[in-house]
């Protein structure tokens, strides 16, 4: 006579075919999740410091500066034209903005509405930035502008990935 | 002629019972439109399923074509419509029919909402019908990148500016969509093309025999 917490021969099988089972969906589920989901497993490529412009042409007000970049889209790769808007700060030290607004990725231009000349601009949906990126408060974007990395070698301003402030 | 091959397959298969039960049922009156007129609002649930049937069939005969590549897919979407004979007609079934299946699925919806349609025993069904909507929107979304002009590039990048927003997941969701981190580009459009004909239609159908069996397992709704 089988014990109460005895496994009966029902319960033993029931429990080796979901097993079995399990293991066999997994086996098939696996690669194909982590086929999928590769792209957020991946680590960013990194980006070189490409010459944007002479550091002499930079003037205290923000100009927009474009440079080529080598991007590389999985089996893609191509030459790819980024802008940037470049100044110098009050202590002389260079900034340089990414253009891309931090609302939904249209493209700011400095001083592009009239009643807000000393503002970044994005005429999408009419989120502004100050001079050095910040976002303005009751505007759509949540967060400023990202700034490129960036070095000067040879009176040259070189320009890498843009990052968030 | 027919009715012998007909006797001959229900002879071995006992086939008759079979689409009896999906095809033999009476349609109770206050749903005919003949007895009420003001019953066209239950057609919107089956105007959905036609319009479905199409966006899958005009689907398929598109793919004929259509290649999901960011140098040819421009060019294949442009070819098929302006060379290919009736391309504008199998194309413009696709593009109207995507828009007339959420304006037919949204009526759908108002009509069970205000007849209260989706009340006990129905609940799990109206849940399901909640998540066919989403998956047509889903739908909606990865196609409309597939052509891959301006218009389809800068909404899905908005698309998923938005999808960014979500709370903890959002950037994960975001690459996970695009194929890529940062860039909209060769992979995002495999990844769009394989979720719009594979992925999200194998949902669709699924929700939709489950929506189906429901509906004809409980009956629809008696009169107000």
């Amino acid at each position: 006579m089988a014990k109460k917490d005895d496994v009966s021969r029902r319960q033993f099988l029931n429990y080796t075919l979901t097993g079995v089972g399990g293991f066999m969906a997994a086996g098939m589920l696996l690669p194909m999740v982590r086929f999928a989901i590769d792209p957020i497993m991946k680590e960013g490529a990194k980006q070189d410091m490409v010459p944007v412009v002479e550091v002499s042409k930079v003037t205290e007000k923000p100009q927009r500066f474009t440079f080529e970049i080598e991007q590389k889209d999985g089996w893609y790769e191509s030459k790819v034209t980024q802008a940037a808007w470049v100044y110098k700060d009050k202590n002389g030290d260079i900034v340089a903005l990414s253009p891309i607004c931090k609302h939904l990725g249209c493209t700011v231009d400095w001083a592009a509405s009239p009643a807000h000349p000393n503002q970044f601009y994005c005429p999408c949906h009419g989120g502004r930035y100050e001079k050095d990126g910040t976002n303005i408060k009751g505007t759509p974007p949540l967060a400023p502008l990202d700034v490129y990395k960036k070095e000067v070698k040879d009176g040259k301003l070189y320009l890498g990935q843009a990052v968030p402030q | 002629m027919l009715q012998k091959m007909y006797d001959w397959v229900d002879e071995r298969l006992d086939i008759t019972p079979m689409w009896r039960d999906i095809a033999d049922h009476e349609v109770p009156e206050h749903v005919n439109p003949a007895h009420h007129f003001s019953a066209f609002v239950y057609c919107f649930g089956g105007l959905t399923f036609f319009i479905t049937v199409i966006q899958i069939l005009s689907g398929m005969f598109l793919s004929m074509y259509y290649v999901p590549d960011i140098i040819n897919a421009y060019e294949s979407v442009y070819y098929l419509q302006n060379e290919v004979a009736f391309g504008v007609i199998v194309r413009g079934m696709h593009h109207w029919g995507a828009s007339l299946v959420i304006v037919m699925m949204f009526l759908h919806t108002l009509r069970v909402f205000f007849q209260g349609a989706y009340k006990k025993p129905r609940e799990l069904n109206w849940v399901v019908g909640v998540m066919i909507f989403g998956v047509m929107l889903g739908l909606g979304f990865t196609g409309y990148l597939l052509p891959w002009d301006m218009k389809a590039l800068f909404a899905t990048k908005v698309g998923l500016e938005i999808a960014q927003t979500v709370p903890v997941i959002g950037p994960a969701l975001k690459t996970l969509l695009a194929g890529d981190a940062t860039i909209i580009g060769a992979q995002t459009l495999t990844r769009f093309f394989a979720i719009h004909v594979f992925f999200l239609p194998g949902a669709l159908l699924g929700l939709m025999g489950a929506h189906f069996i429901m509906i004809r397992k409980q009956g629809i709704s008696g009169p107000l």
